[in-house]
C-alpha cells in the first residue's frame, strides 16, 4: 500500500506492507541513518521519533499508521544545516560517545523541554528512563538536558 | 528491617596493551594539496574518541591546526597494519606511531619553510599554525601553505610514516618473570551504598573515583570514559546477568527487560578525578584508560555492601535475592 507523510518537513511517498514498522521503512526503504534499531521491542529507545510531535518507538509503530502525519527525526531539528541549541548542548557536554542512543536521547529531551521548559532532575530522569546508553553513563546527557533547559 | 549504609573501597592496576608476539601499530599521514593532513590508521573510533586524540597529537607536532586534520579509519583495504582496538592500547600504540609519522611531516615542513623564508631549518620554530624564524617577529609562513608549496613548488611528496611496536617479551623459565605490558595505569574507587534489608535492594548513593592515566591528552574524553565505565561497572555489580535462565535456553535472556542496564535515574553522584604521572613509553606520557574504569566499581560496591550488612557477597551481580539470602544465613 502507498502511504505519504511529512518526513522532517518533506512530503514522502512510499510503498509499504501493512506489517512494516515505521523503523523498517525509515531505515530500509528511506535510507535514514539516524534512526537506530536496538531491540525492536520498545525497551531501548534508540529508534525513537516524533509522530505529530509525540514521542514514538518507531519499532513499535506501524508505518501505515503515520499516513498523512508529521514524522520528525533528529535530523529534523537542524535548521539550515545548523544544529539546534539542544543538539549543541549535547556536543558541548560530550553527551555522545558511540552515538547509538543519541538521536533517541535528543528527541526525548526535545519532547520534554517543549512541554516543560524547566524540568526538575526527577522529571529529566523520568523522561530519559526508557532510553538506554551503554557508553556515557548518562551523566553528560543529563547535564546537556539541564543546560538546555530554562533555569 | 532497616536501611543500612556502607562504604567500600577498591584499587586496581591495569596494563596498557598486550604481548602476543609483539603489538604493532602503523600509521601513514598523507598531505592534501591545500595543506590539510589525512592520518590513515586501522584503530577504530567506537566512541572513545581516538579520532580526536590522534588528530590532537598530529597537530601538536606538525603545527597543522587540529580542525584541518582528518583521521581516517576502518578501511581494511587502505589502512596500514594494526593489531586492533582493544587492550586499552589505541592512544598509547597509535599515538606513538602518529608521533613518529608526524615528525617526518614536521621535518619536511621545516626544510621547505627554510627555503621559503631563506633561513636555516635549525633557526625555525613552529607555533600557532605558522613556521617562524626564531627571534624574528615579522618572518613567518603558515604551515598549511608550506605543505602546499612543498608539493607544488619544491616537488616534495609530503608523507609521514610511523610505526610502534612493543616487542614480544618471553617468560624467563627460571623465575617466570616477563615484561608483557608497556605501562601500568592505576585507579581507586570508593562507593557509598544503602541496602534495604526488607527488599534486599542496593542503591548506590555516591561514587568517588580517581584514575592515574599518565597524561590526559583530552581531559573531557578521559572524564567521559571514567563516568561511562563506572556506570557500566555498576550494571555488572548490581543487575546485569544472563542467569538464572542461562544455560536453560528455553527461558533465554533475550531482551533488555531481562538483562537490566542502569538507566538515567539510577546514577549516583559521581566525583571523578584524573591524576597524571606520565609514562616514558607513552605519547606525551599517556597510558590506556579504556577498560580499567569499568573494573574498580564492582569490588568497591561489594565492599560497601559488606560494610553495610556484614556479609560479603562474592558473586555478581548483587541481586536483592542474594542480599536477602545472605542476611538470612548470617542471622541478621
Ligand atoms: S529499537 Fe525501538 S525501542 Fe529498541
Ligand atoms: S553513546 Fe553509545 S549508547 Fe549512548
Amino acid at each position: 500500500m502507498m502511504i505519504r507523510f511529512y518526513l522532517d518537513g518533506q512530503l514522502v511517498e512510499v510503498d509499504v506492507k501493512p506489517t512494516d514498522t515505521l523503523l523498517k521503512v525509515l531505515v530500509d526503504k528511506l535510507g535514514l541513518t539516524s534512526v537506530h534499531y536496538g531491540c525492536g521491542e520498545g525497551s531501548c529507545g534508540a529508534c525513537m521519533v516524533l509522530v505529530d510531535d509525540k514521542l514514538r518507538y518507531s519499532c513499535l509503530t506501524f508505518a501505515a499508521s503515520v499516513n498523512d502525519k508529521k514524522v520528525t527525526t533528529v535530523a529534523g531539528l537542524l535548521s539550515d544545516h545548523e544544529l539546534s541549541p539542544l543538539q549543541k548542548k549535547f556536543v558541548e557536554n560530550n553527551a555522545a560517545q558511540c552515538g547509538y542512543c543519541t538521536p533517541g536521547m535528543v528527541l526525548v529531551a526535545k519532547a520534554l523541554l517543549d512541554k516543560n521548559p524547566s524540568p526538575s532532575d526527577e522529571e529529566i530522569f523520568d523522561a530519559l528512563a526508557g532510553n538506554l546508553c551503554r557508553c556515557t553513563g548518562y551523566v553528560p546527557i543529563v547535564k546537556a538536558v539541564k543546560s538546555a533547559a530554562r533555569r | 528491617m532497616a536501611k543500612l549504609r556502607g562504604r567500600g573501597i577498591a584499587a586496581i592496576n591495569y596494563p596498557t596493551g598486550m604481548n602476543l608476539g609483539g603489538d604493532p601499530s602503523q600509521v601513514v599521514i598523507v598531505a592534501q594539496p591545500d595543506g590539510r593532513l589525512v592520518v590513515n590508521v586501522a584503530s577504530v573510533e567506537l566512541g572513545q574518541g581516538i579520532k580526536t586524540v590522534l588528530a590532537q597529537i598530529a597537530s601538536e607536532i606538525t603545527g597543522v591546526p587540529v580542525e584541518d586534520i582528518e583521521v581516517r579509519f576502518g578501511d581494511t583495504e587502505s589502512a596500514p597494519h594494526d593489531t586492533g582496538t582493544f587492550a586499552s592500547r589505541s592512544t598509547h600504540r597509535m599515538g606513538n606511531a602518529v608521533i613518529k609519522a608526524s615528525e617526518e611531516i614536521r621535518e619536511i615542513v621545516l626544510n621547505t619553510a627554510a627555503k621559503m623564508l631563506e633561513a636555516s631549518p635549525n633557526d625555525l620554530e613552529i607555533r600557532e599554525g605558522r613556521v617562524w624564524v626564531k627571534g624574528v617577529t615579522d618572518k613567518s609562513v603558515e604551515v598549511k601553505q608550506v605543505i602546499s608549496q612543498a608539493q607544488f613548488t619544491y616537488n616534495t611528496p609530503v608523507v609521514g610514516k610511523g610505526f610502534y611496536v612493543k616487542p614480544k617479551s618471553s617468560v624467563d623459565p627460571e623465575t617466570g618473570a616477563s615484561d608483557p605490558h608497556s605501562t601500568m595505569a592505576h585507579g581507586c574507587t570508593v562507593a557509598e551504598v544503602e541496602v534495604d534489608t526488607e527488599t534486599g535492594f542496593v542503591t548506590v548513593l555516591k561514587v568517588y573515583t580517581v584514575y592515574e592515566v599518565g597524561k590526559a591528552i583530552n581531559p573531557q574524553l578521559v572524564e567521559s570514559q571514567i563516568i561511562g565505565g563506572i556506570v557500566m561497572g555498576m550494571g555488572a555489580a548490581l543487575t546485569e546477568t544472563v542467569y538464572p535462565r542461562y544455560p536453560v535456553l528455553d527461558f533465554q535472556t533475550t531482551s533488555f527487560r531481562d538483562y537490566v542496564l542502569p538507566t538515567a535515574g539510577d546514577i549516583p553522584e559521581i566525583v571523578a578525578k584524573i591524576v597524571e604521572s606520565p609514562t616514558p613509553t607513552g605519547p606525551f606520557g599517556a597510558k590506556g584508560v579504556g577498560e580499567m574504569v569499568v573494573n574498580s566499581i564492582a569490588p568497591a560496591i561489594v565492599n560497601a555492601v559488606y560494610d553495610a550488612i556484614g556479609v560479603q557477597i562474592t558473586d555478581l551481580p548483587i541481586t536483592p535475592e542474594k542480599v536477602l539470602k545472605a542476611l538470612k544465613k548470617s542471622g541478621r
